[in-house]
């Protein structure tokens, strides 16, 4: 029996009406937990890429593969758990603060290599980009500040290609 | 206006640039399909396509049902009957959310038919106009894949798409919600010569490697079983299947849409087996050490506790649909594929063997719980009784669809099929009311074969309108009622598992012989044991529809049983 992890599946879907509540309703019906689902153009006209996060064992979810694949308008599925692969995820975060909090926020949003992209008399809003693991601990570490709402993309990932012997360069 | 004028509107043969209606889009696709019968109820948003209808009555027959679900389950009889896709409309809202059933029925047990409903004018979608339901939202879950149709231009290629998928790979439903608007306009775009979905790709033959590794681990085994299913039927793989039985001398058991697939009364088969199987097809299952698995899905009614299936069995597993292969059972030898085109590379591998120890073995399970024995019943008929005779007087050539609850287990158990399209029944959602209209469908879909419905009073009168449709169509079924006056499956399961606490069980029956008089059909009830051989002797040489309403025993339970949540090793048998 494997433990529960987080698994994310890329799809490439038809970019057709309705794509989506097929996918939304075949997690619900099976039983599966998205934990975040994002979907976007793709590179070729008429296909969207959708990234989700599915929250299960090893076996649920390669079921939940399986089943994703046999929707019409599903053209592949990935699961780049453990394979070489980049995955972000963009938030923003609106937090209360004084103007003699500004400054200590700024700091540690720097620290996490963040952007203040707005400031107002009493919020600044936060935007960090990054692993979902680095979004999280962000969020850990600025616990003290009243945090008034926040809003996360979701994760999107992409497969890395194999990297050549020599010339390889890894990249965060 | 090619119809009217006579000129071939075939969807292959349509001349390019020929502008058609959507409604007769629809039709020629049909056509091109090989459908020659549909089954539904007109409505405002379908009526344009009714008119297209009207054209097309020398090609397609219409057969008007008297409520929507009757039109899907007909056409699911059809399907089955034919190995075509079936085709079922009706119009938008009311019309289109009473074939919900019938999408969800076809589904789980894998039956291509193509439900064509109206929707309300482009215009008005989305405003809560008169009869509007999001249908396509309701059936998404439901069915293999779903079109609403926005634009005529691309009519053409959904409905060939639409047949393509509800007949190929896994067969399926597939709805296809057309506005009112649309089946007016006329397009000059035609079907593409070839369905090109990129996302739809249905294998073929297994993959080679697997299916060496399979016939190892047959040939190795010293007690295999072949549990037959319902994708035997669908691949057309029964030749296949006796191969492979007879050249390993390897016994079959079946589920209950397999049943038929392997001659019932060959000494390898042991019959079906699950919840309400032979006892000695289930006690096959605790000591085989190879089970396999040819197009079933390992359905919870057929394996029960699955700690107890074939415990430390090897399992082959051949089927369709990837995502049926380790859903249920630890796989050993997983293979995707066409059942027939991948028996057909396993064949020449399967080593002829002498497997005598194993047979003798299933045999004296067989003479010792012989589960298809009728008890003495001076006082009442029994419903089994009732089965048997149907079978001795049609020389076992009828085809009987069943209904659900009793009825169906005492239609599959008392019944020897001989080849696969003989017994129908709605398996995986169980929907009762299913045996009256799939029984017309399979009907026309043959009118020459018997056609006998085996139903419950309770199943019947939950569509019991379609008498109408019998008559007014002169549709030759044989409606056999065995009357407990009982929900009976309900009554059996309050007895055993609520201390007989019964609650919502009994029937209070209207006179079924009369209410199928007053329907112009020909109606007979009885009691008696030898009316009852009679009534079933004239309905089989009478030419026309005939409802016999039998009263059976009232109390009379379905044997074997195993209690769910249980293994084989506390099977229920009858005690008398
Ligand atoms: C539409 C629907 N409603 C309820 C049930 C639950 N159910 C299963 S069997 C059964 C009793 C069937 O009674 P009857 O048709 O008289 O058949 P019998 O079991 O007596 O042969 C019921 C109510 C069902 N399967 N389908
Ligand atoms: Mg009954």
């Amino acid at each position: 029996m494997n433990g529960t992890e987080t698994h994310t599946l890329v799809a490439t879907v038809a970019d057709h009406p309705g794509v989506l509540t097929r996918v939304a309703s075949l997690f619900r019906r099976r039983g599966f937990n998205i934990a975040s689902l994002a979907v976007g153009h793709s590179e070729e006209p008429g296909y969207s890429r959708m990234t989700i996060a599915v929250e299960g064992s090893a076996e649920e979810v390669k079921q939940c593969e399986k089943q994703l694949y046999k929707l019409v308008e599903v053209v592949s599925v990935r699961n780049l758990t453990g394979a070489p692969a980049v995955t972000r995820e963009l938030a923003m975060i609106k937090v209360r603060v004084t103007s003699n909090e500004r400054p200590g926020l700024a700091e540690i949003t720097d620290i996490f290599r963040g952007e203040i992209v707005d400031v107002s008399k009493t919020s600044m809003i936060v935007q960090m980009t990054g692993a979902q693991s680095k979004i999280d601990r962000f969020l850990d570490v600025i616990t003290e500040y009243p945090i008034e709402e926040i809003s996360r993309t979701g994760v999107i990932a992409i497969a890395r290609d194999d990297v050549g012997p020599r010339n390889g360069r890894a990249r965060g | 206006m090619s119809a009217i004028n006579g000129q071939s509107t075939n969807g292959s043969t349509a001349a390019p640039g020929t502008p058609r209606t959507g409604g007769e889009v629809v039709c020629d696709a049909m056509l091109a399909a090989g459908v020659d019968v549909i089954f539904g109820m007109p409505g405002g948003a379908s009526l344009p396509f009714y008119d297209s209808l009207y054209h097309y009555q020398d090609r397609i027959r219409h057969v008007l049902i008297r409520h929507e679900q009757a039109a899907g389950f007909a056409a699911n009889g059809y399907a089955r009957a034919t190995g075509k896709v079936g085709v079922a409309t009706s119009t938008s809202g009311p019309g289109a959310t009473n074939m919900v059933t019938c999408m969800a029925n076809d589904i789980m047990d894998s039956v291509g038919v193509v439900y064509i409903t109206g929707q309300v004018a482009r215009p008005a979608i989305g405003s809560d106009a008169f009869q509007e339901a999001d249908v396509t939202g309701i059936s998404i879950p439901i069915t293999k894949h779903s079109y609403l149709v926005m634009d005529v231009d691309d009519l053409p290629r959904v409905m060939s798409e639409a047949f393509h998928l509800a007949s190929t790979g896994r067969p399926g439903p597939v709805h296809v919600d057309i506005p009112k608007d649309v089946f007016l306009e006329t397009t000059t775009e035609t079907a593409p010569d070839q369905v090109n979905l990129r996302g739809y790709r249905p294998s073929k033959v297994g993959n080679a490697r697997m299916v060496r590794k399979a016939a190892e681990v047959i040939n190795a085994a010293e007690r295999p079983i072949i549990m037959a299913g319902h994708g035997i039927d669908i691949s057309g793989a029964a030749d296949e299947l006796m191969q492979l039985a007879t050249r390993g001398s390897i016994p079959v058991v079946s589920t209950l849409h397999g049943v038929g697939t392997f001659p019932e009364t060959h000494p390898l088969s042991f019959g079906m087996l699950g919840m309400h199987g032979l006892a000695y097809a289930n006690f096959s299952m605790r000591q085989t050490d190879c089970i396999i698995g040819l197009g079933t899905r390992f359905d919870d009614r057929a394996v029960g506790k699955e700690d107890e299936f074939g415990p430390g069995a090897k399992v082959v597993h051949i089927d369709i649909d990837p995502a049926e292969i380790g859903k249920v059972l630890e796989t050993d030898v997983p293979i995707v594929g066409d059942l027939k085109l991948t028996l057909q590379k396993l064949l020449p591998l399967i080593e002829s063997r002498d497997r005598t120890p194993w047979l003798d073995q299933m045999n004296g399970w067989r003479r010792d719980h012989p589960s298809l024995k009728i008890p003495d019943s001076p006082d009442s008929v029994l419903p089994q009784e009732v089965v048997r005779a149907i079978y001795d007087i049609s020389g076992g050539e009828a085809r009987v669809i069943a209904d659900v609850g009793q009825n169906q287990m005492w239609a599959s158990q008392h019944f020897w099929y001989e080849r696969p399209r003989m017994f129908f029944s709605a398996g995986g959602l169980g929907p009762m009311g299913y045996a009256l209209p799939a029984a017309m469908g399979v009907k026309l879909a043959d009118e020459k074969q018997d056609v006998w419905c085996v139903t419950g009073d309770g199943g019947l009168l939950i569509n019991i309108q379609e008498f109408n449709t019998l008559a007014a169509e002169g549709i030759n079924v044989k409606v056999a009622v065995l009357n407990n006056a009982h929900l009976g499956m309900i009554r059996q399961w309050q007895e055993f598992f609520y201390e007989g606490r019964y609650m919502g069980a009994f029937l209070d029956n209207p006179d079924f012989a009369k209410v199928a008089q007053a329907f112009g059909l020909h109606g007979v009830g009885t009691s008696s044991r030898d009316e009852m051989h009679e009534a079933i002797a004239m309905a089989h040489e009478y030419d026309g529809p005939v409802v016999l309403d039998l009263h059976v025993d009232r109390v009379e339970n379905v044997y074997p049983m195993i209690v769910p949540g249980t293994g084989v090793n506390s099977v229920i048998e009858d005690p008398r």
